[in-house]
């Protein structure tokens, strides 16, 4: 899968979990810039993602993602060793 | 249902022109997911949850506590969640020699804490959860003889919380267990969640959690399903007895036959729990009764069956025959069917209709609707188990009904004679009970649990009415509650009329208005009040009050002088 492919549906799970229709993501997003982005949500998000791709990320993964492109990079990780 | 499956679902419910149910949360760990997975299977369940949440971690200093956010709420349900976890943190933390005490001291403090709740909010229902299984394998299978092993202690603790809710009537236990056998402990929990955020179950199994405490709390609200219909062919059987004949059905000990055998016996045992049988079948009747007398290995006989129905019209239209016989309502009715088609006929043509998607294979019928758990009560007494009798009593009624053209000579000719008295403690679980199932002929929809029961008993501002009727085709047994507040101003208020439909149009109406007024009058009363409170159900009775000679004196609200009434006739004779 390319990069723009998870982008495009990670956006799509970001859409359904933070329920907003119009938010742009990009690789350099953080949560701060996304008001709906709380821990909470974040919980519901990480979930939902799993689900999605049909992945199972690592505890100490998830603690060192810093924006958006950290998380592809995960996935696509995962991706690879399917 | 899984949590995003749960809240995608109740998108399409809008339940907010349904009155609010208040209900507070109290847990041992955060609970925000919970809250959103149970708003949205109240949404599902048409319940509109007004939900507090306490701060995690607060659930004594709350209940404790008079001042708290818990009592300014007023709920009308509490929710207490807990975990195995939580109880573990506070195992692990005890000395030695006082492990083997835990179960008491956890017993106490739910004991304490529910008495200590229900003194502040006597009306409120207490629904506790059990502790997940969670065998921390220190002693491994040696714990049953070590006391002081957390296992040990943890199964205990289970038993005790059992024993704490059989005996308080307030207090319900929410079976965490079974549903965390269903989920499958690796989707009902998930580590990595719980060690970076504190979440003691997974989203999943918030959803499960959600679904179960609505069950329970919609049936305490009255809803809840009182009748399988049951398809016959491949669905109580296998095979086609018009086909295949009495011999070559498949049902019993060997093959296939074994699915269907325990299906049965699984019926049976909701039929004596009080759930009413009913058979739709397409087939020729006489055929179709054949394996139900003949068959030896038949676990269900024709006297199992309220109301058995086999022709070749359609089943929706033979579904509103047995309702209309019955007398209860679409939505407390499941129909079991395996055919696909009639399924979908079923669930186009009555929605309210619980219509469980039966798996192809025979073999896995029974695991799946136990699976759905359809059958959540919150009371039971044992008149529930001869209501068969009763419903084809009514089938024989029915049928004279339609031989006998003028009414009052049909009413005449079902000999009927009643009884009106107080409350007795005997009849205290049967009254809570009715009041608790009634909609239909509910004129305010006050549900009193056993507890008000008993207090209204004793309680000199009130009048009990309880109605008992008999006829020459059987016995109703207790089919009508009246409670008649004494006001000021030499004023009789009616608070609760509530009967059972299967006696409509008896003259039970008039027999009890006529006691109402001779009451009224001996305890020196002017006027008996009568009110209406409308909701989506109890349509049949918005004209009760002014059919029975009220006159309107405000809003839903009718008045009738004590002085100026004159005896209304019926046919039923003092017991």
């Amino acid at each position: 899968m390319t990069n723009e492919e998870i982008l495009g549906q990670l956006t799509q799970v970001m859409k359904k979990v933070f329920n907003m229709q119009n938010i742009v993501v990009t690789e350099t997003t953080v949560a701060t810039d996304i008001e709906k982005w709380t821990s909470i949500t974040h919980i519901r998000l990480v979930v939902e993602v799993e689900r999605f791709f049909k992945i199972k990320f690592k505890s100490l993964e998830i603690q060192k993602w810093n924006n958006v492109g950290d998380m592809m990079k995960s996935i696509q990780t995962h991706l690879a060793a399917k | 249902m899984n949590f995003d499956e749960l809240l995608d679902a109740a998108e399409k419910c809008d339940v907010s022109k349904i009155k609010h149910t208040k209900l507070a949360i109290l847990g041992s760990h955060a609970t925000q997911f919970l809250n959103m997975a149970l708003q949205a299977a109240g949404q599902i369940s048409e319940i509109n949850y007004h939900i507090y949440e306490a701060d995690y971690d607060q659930i004594e200093m709350e209940i404790l506590n008079p001042d708290s956010g818990l009592y300014e709420f007023a709920p009308d349900y509490v929710f207490i969640i807990q975990s195995g976890l939580s109880l573990q943190k506070l195992f692990y933390q005890l000395k030695d020699q006082d492990k083997a005490n835990f179960a008491d001291m956890i017993e106490s403090k739910w004991n304490d804490l529910t008495l200590q709740l229900l003194e502040h909010r006597p009306k409120a229902k207490v629904l506790l959860m059990s502790y997940e299984l969670l065998n921390d394998n220190v002693f491994g299978n040696y714990y049953p003889k070590v006391r002081n092993s957390f296992y040990h202690q943890l199964t205990e603790i289970n038993y005790r919380l059992m024993k704490l809710a059989e005996k308080n009537d307030s207090l319900y236990l929410v079976d965490t267990n079974s549903l965390f056998l269903r989920r499958g402990i690796d989707q009902a929990r998930n580590w990595s969640q719980y060690v970076n955020s504190d979440l003691h179950f997974s989203l999943d199994f918030y959803a499960d959690i959600s679904i179960a405490v609505t069950g329970i709390i919609a049936s305490l609200t009255g809803r809840f399903k009182k009748c399988v219909i049951l398809d016959l062919d491949n669905t109580l059987w296998g095979g086609v007895i018009g086909d295949d004949g009495l011999s070559n059905i498949q049902i019993g000990s060997l093959g296939i036959g074994k699915a269907f055998t325990n299906f049965q016996k699984w019926l049976l045992q909701l039929k004596e729990r009080g759930i009413i049988l009913a058979v739709c079948s397409k087939n020729t009747e006489e055929v179709a009764k054949e394996p139900f007398l003949q068959h030896r290995e038949m676990i269900l006989r024709l006297d199992d069956i309220s109301v058995f129905v086999a022709n070749w019209s359609n089943k929706a239209d033979n579904i509103r025959y047995i309702q209309d016989i019955l007398n209860i309502g679409f939505d407390s009715m499941v129909f079991v069917d395996d055919n696909p088609a009639e399924r979908e006929i079923v669930r186009n043509n009555l929605p309210m209709v619980c219509v469980p998607e039966l798996p192809e294979d025979p073999a896995l019928y029974l695991d799946y609707l136990i699976s759905l758990n359809l059958f959540e009560t919150t009371t039971h007494s044992e008149n529930d188990s001869i209501r068969t009798k009763q419903y084809q009593e009514e089938s024989e009624r029915k049928k004279l009904q339609f031989t006998v053209t003028n009414m009052d000579e049909f009413l005449a000719s079902l000999e009927m004679t009643g009884s009106i008295e107080p409350f007795t403690e005997e009849d205290f679980p049967r009254l809570a009970q009715l009041s608790q199932r009634s909609n239909q002929f509910n004129l305010r929809t006050v549900r009193h649990t056993q507890s008000d029961i008993e207090q209204l008993a004793h309680d000199p501002k009130y009048i009990t009415m309880s109605v008992k009727l008999r006829d020459k085709f059987g016995d109703y047994g207790l089919i009508s509650i009246i409670i008649v507040e004494l006001r000021e101003n030499r004023e009789a208020f009616i608070n609760t009329w509530l009967m059972s439909c299967r006696v409509l149009k008896r003259g039970v109406e008039e027999l009890v208005l006529n006691y109402i007024i001779e009451k009224a009058k001996e305890k020196g009363y002017d006027v008996v009040i009568g009110e209406y409170l409308p909701t989506a159900k109890n349509k049949l009775v918005e004209k009760h009050y002014p059919n029975l000679g009220f006159e309107t004196c405000g809003e839903n609200l009718y008045k009738i002088e004590v002085n100026n009434y004159n005896n209304l006739k019926h046919f039923i004779k003092n017991d």
